[in-house]
């Protein structure tokens, strides 16, 4: 069997369990963030399978995807500077310590 | 044929860094591996057909998000500390098997609309006049400069001192 479409998208789907185990059960709040990355970019293979699979000649994936891109930059500056600020102020990266909006 | 073995060299190495990434302690190794994985999606995307994005792929991921994510592991200093898992770390696992299932599930079981036809070759032309074209996604474009600038401005807010 030849790969197609049902390949990229499984191996989309591995890519994205992992990173949703990655994000759920790390306590450094910058792993999360890598692991995050890791389920935008198995959302971005999905996305450029289709495209090339179902409409080649559209490329609306493709437009998808550097949008996903630009939000994900976003998403990392304003994370790390977040992970920052409160690195500063608490001294610690660990998510289960950081709960002053449980109490 | 080469395309086969050029799938799934790629497939098997992008897994395996993103293992890598949520298995390694040392939190500075995962962020190497981490780029790993970046490099072999690029190489997915020229399986794809997808030039333009490959390219992308490479300035925007591994040159500029993989140096801001190494930057704050530095910042913060807890590379000694390494990358714990909690508590959670079963009920994750089978999270993570039962979302995989279900996906792969509804992907074998869906019969998708295969096109005949073969892919564009190169896509930057075609990219740009869906982009900027008539009828295209300029309002968009423009939603996610301003989308950069608010997130830029934020984060040199965020991390200023006082």
């Amino acid at each position: 069997m030849s790969v197609g479409l049902e390949h990229y998208l499984v191996l989309s789907a591995v890519l994205f369990a992992i990173g949703l185990y990655g994000a759920l059960a790390k306590r450094n709040t910058i792993a999360i963030l890598l692991c995050i990355e890791i389920m935008l970019n198995a959302v971005n293979i999905a996305m450029v399978a289709f495209s090339r699979y179902v409409a080649p000649q559209l490329l609306t994936g493709h437009v998808f995807v550097i949008f996903i891109m630009a939000v994900a930059a976003a998403e990392a500056a304003v994370g790390v500077a977040i992970i920052m600020a409160i690195y500063r102020s608490k001294g610690t990266v660990d998510p289960t310590e950081i709960d002053s909006m449980k109490r | 044929m080469a395309f086969d073995i050029a799938f799934w060299l790629l497939a098997i190495v992008s897994v395996v860094a993103a293992l890598a990434v949520v298995t390694l302690r040392n939190i500075f190794r995962a962020a190497l591996s981490l780029v790993l994985c970046f490099i072999t999606v690029a190489g997915l995307y020229v399986t794809l057909s997808a030039d333009f994005l490959a390219a992308v792929q490479i300035l925007v991921y591994v040159g500029a998000i993989s140096i801001l994510l190494i930057l704050g592991i530095m910042l913060t200093r807890d590379v000694q500390l390494g990358s714990p898992t909690n508590k959670l770390r079963f009920p994750a696992f089978l999270a993570a098997i039962v979302f995989f299932g279900t996906v792969a599930w509804a992907v074998l079981n869906t019969t998708w609309g295969i096109s005949p036809q073969g892919p564009l070759e190169p896509t930057t032309a075609t990219l740009a006049g869906k982009l900027f074209g008539e009828n295209g996604y300029i309002l968009t474009v423009e939603i996610a400069a301003v989308l950069l600038l608010a997130a830029i401005l934020g984060a040199i807010v965020l991390v200023r001192e006082k």
